[in-house]
Formats: structure tokens, sequence, C-alpha cells
């Protein structure tokens, strides 16, 4: 039966071991945006052996790009841009202690391995519920590649942000289970 | 009689309606998603979309972008034949309302090179289309197109002898294989026939027709009807999370095609389904 849990980050093994596909997830703390172009440029630093802009060790990734925020609010619309592309890069990112991963859309089988290898979760964020989604985001500050304008690393202080477990470390996805459950042959 | 038109009243209505796409979701779609709920058997599907409904509202409310994706700007000009356009070049004046419409707007500037990703600033270049039709008016249609949707959308060139059986294929075949990436429940535009590039503008200008109306010819009705049944029993549901509701609609545009050919092009759009369209 799925449950309902509050978190805070950074998130531990522990943590992260006790949640499984279908866990309503209530997350609260530092998450830290990132998507294609960031992601890039994390695996380059790592390549060279360079420090990264944050510390990974259990920390949570959000695919976000969010749209500008008009004057008064903290974020624009803020919801999960599609995972998947951040494949390439999220298996490295998870080595070094990344812990959780917030987007949309199935994964690709060596990260969901990379999951269960090195404990680490995937939340799935509703897409297109943008304007909902940027109510649990308290605060949001660039802190790295300004440049990049809405694919910067942006820090975001988090309230109940809302998720669902798509991918547990024992390898199960959520995807899945519901293509068995509502699939008519 | 030729009537003079401004392309600065061009330029307002792509600034006012690029917001007014972003924020304000298609009653077509809320009505959609009205009816989803009754049809939808998960009860995950059902939360979803009283989530995309309470998002529509608050939207609307606060003057957010329904999703933060605010698409790259497709614009549609229908030019009508007595119009002589002054001020300025139209494409400019295009491409100046995007650029007003998506700096004092809030919206987001999804447009880069496809090599350095460098952004381009302003969500300029728009895609245009401009087309001249009968009459003294020009219609303006705003259409944001966002990239998750667009990203799962694929054109085949099939072999005549694969004919609609080979059709009915590609799209479920298309609509699988993306499963919950283009945020489902999606819009599915069909375009058939024509050459390589004629059948994928078919296939997006089908996805402008309002959600819930019939195809206006009864044996494309019946091919749009029977895609959505089968489309609906593959299970993916709403975000992809299992259910009934995978897609709200299909349409689907055909034209004659070479004779040695069957283009077929499959363009999915996401719930958010943005467009708005404005007469001067």
């Amino acid at each position: 039966m799925p449950k309902a849990v509050t978190l805070s980050t950074p998130l531990t093994d522990e943590i992260v071991s006790s949640l499984e596909i279908g866990d309503k997830v209530f997350l609260n703390g530092i998450i830290y945006s990132a998507r294609d172009a960031a992601h890039k440029r994390l695996i380059e630093l790592l390549d060279s052996g360079k420090a990264l802009p944050f510390e990974m060790q259990g920390q949570v990734i959000y695919y976000v790009g969010p749209s500008p925020a008009r004057p008064g609010r903290i974020i624009g619309a803020a919801g999960p841009t599609t995972s998947y592309r951040m494949d390439p890069y999220a298996p490295r990112l998870m080595e070094i202690g990344l812990k959780g991963m917030i987007g949309k859309g199935k994964r690709a089988p060596a990260v969901r391995e990379a999951m269960a290898r090195y404990k680490a979760v995937y939340l799935g964020a509703t897409g297109g519920a943008g304007a909902l989604i940027s109510r649990s985001i308290r605060s949001a500050e660039v802190i790295a590649y300004e440049e990049l304008g809405p694919e910067a690393i942006r820090r975001l202080v988090v309230e109940d942000f809302p998720a669902v477990v798509i991918n547990d470390t024992f390898g199960r996805d959520l995807y899945e289970e519901g293509l068995k459950q509502y699939r008519i042959a | 009689m030729v009537r003079e038109i401004n392309t600065r009243e061009i330029t307002d209505a792509v600034k006012r309606l690029s917001v007014e796409a972003n924020e304000q979701l298609g009653e077509d779609v809320l009505r959609s998603f009205q009816q989803a709920l009754k049809n939808e058997a998960s009860p995950v599907g059902k939360e979803i979309l009283d989530q995309l409904i309470e998002n529509a509202r608050l939207a609307r409310e606060e003057h957010v972008p329904i999703c933060q994706d605010t698409g790259l700007a497709v614009i549609f000009l229908e030019v009508g034949q007595e119009v002589h356009l002054v001020g300025g070049d139209v494409k400019e004046a295009v491409n100046q309302g995007v650029r007003e419409g998506y700096g004092e707007g809030y919206l987001r500037k999804s447009s880069c090179h496809p090599f350095t990703r460098a952004n381009t600033g302003d969500n300029t270049p728009a895609v245009i289309y401009i087309d001249i039709v009968p009459g003294d008016q020009v219609k303006v249609l705003v259409v944001p197109k966002g990239g998750g949707s667009e990203n799962m959308s694929r054109l085949f060139m099939l072999p005549p002898s694969a004919g609609l059986d080979g059709i009915k294929e590609k799209v479920l075949e298309t609509v699988k294989e993306a499963g919950p990436n283009p945020c489902p429940p999606t819009i599915i535009g069909v375009g058939i026939g024509g050459t390589f590039e004629q059948a994928a503008l078919q296939a997006k200008k089908s996805l402008l027709r309002p959600l819930g109306t019939p195809n206006p010819d009864p044996e494309l009705d019946d091919l749009e009807k029977e895609l959505l049944t089968e489309i609906n029993k593959l299970g993916i549901g709403p975000q992809g999370l299992g259910g009934r509701i995978t897609s709200l609609g299909v349409h689907v545009r055909l034209l004659p095609s070479h004779i040695a050919s069957l283009p077929v092009a499959i363009n999915v759009q996401c719930h958010a389904s943005r467009h708005k369209e404005a007469v001067i």
C-alpha cells in the first residue's frame, strides 16, 4: 500500500531505501534546479576534477527551467521538464552522492540500475502544473550559470513539495505498474 | 477596395495573444478535463486531472503561465488578399510581438542555438507561417509549442502498401513509445499525405481544431474516434501513471500524396494545448 511521507533534505541511504513506488512524498528543505545545459557542465567539472557549485552528497536535483517571476513573486511557473534528457548524466551524479531526482517521464535502464546501486530515488512531479507547483517553492536563488537563464542552477527552498515515487531503490517502476493495471489488450 | 493595416497592430496582437495563450487554458480543454474526470477509472488519474484544473485556475487568476515551458512561438497569419500591410516588415513585426510578449509578459525564453545551446535571449526567431486568404482582414493565431510533447512527435514515409492499417499502427506505436513523456493526457495531431514537410504542417494545423468538435469529413471522423479508442486502451493514463484517459482527442488532416508515397506525421500535443487567435 502506498504511503504518504514527509521528508527533509539532505536524504540518507536509509530514508531513500524506505521509499517504495507509489509513495506520496512531501519534500522540505533545499533542492537544486538543473537541466540539460547545467548537467553537461557538472559532468565536465567532474571529469576535470574541479569542485561542483554545490556539495552533491544527500542532495535532490529538480529538473526544472522556471519561467521568470513577476515582481512580488518568488518564482514563475515551475513544473518539471522531461527527465530522459538528463539520463546520460544522472548515474555519475548518483555515484558522488545524489540521492533524489525530481522530474517527469521514464528513465533509462542504466539510470534505474544506478538508483539501486547507489541508493537514490526518482520522484515525479505533475507535468504542466507549473503554477500549482510553484506554490511549494519558498525561495529561489541562482547559484551558478546565471547566463543560462532558465537553465541556471538554482538553490530552491521548498515546503511540502508534492511528488510521487516513480522508481525506488528496488528497481521497481510506477509507470510499468500503471500499464499492467490499466492496459486493455 | 484595398484596406491598409499597420503591422504594429500585428505586433500588438501577437504580444497580447502570447500572454493569453500561456495564462488562460482553453475552454475546450477544461471541458475535456471535466469529461475525462467522469471517464477515468484510476484514482491517481483523477487526482492529476483535478490538479490540472486547479492549476488552470491559479494560472488565470495570478497571471502565471500554466506551464513553465511557454514554448517556441509559433504564429500563423492569414492575410486577406485585399489587405495592404504598411509600417514595416511583417515578419519583423511578428518577432517584435514575441519579444514584447515574452519579455513584458514574464514568459520563458526557450529558443537557443542548436549546437552551442546559447539562448537567443528573447524567444525569437518565431516560427511564422503566412497564408493569403480571401477578404480584407488579418487573422493572427498564436500557438506556443512546448518541447516535451514536440520531442515525442514523429514522421514516417510509409510505402503505399502499408495502407490505413500501417498508419494506425504508427500512430499507436508513437503514443506507446512516448508513454509518460509528453504529459498525457495528450491530443494527437495526424497529417496524412502531401510531401514530407507538408504532412508535418498538416499534423500541427490539425491541433488547432477545438477539442470535442467533429472532423468535417465523416470518414476521417470515424478514423479519429477509432484511434482515440485504441490509444486509450494502452493504459498510459494521466501523467503516464496508469489510467483510461491517455489522450483527449485525435485530429486528422489529409491531402493527396505522391503515387509512390504515404507520409504520416504525428504531432503530439500536451494537455496545455495553447492556441489563441484574433482578427484585425
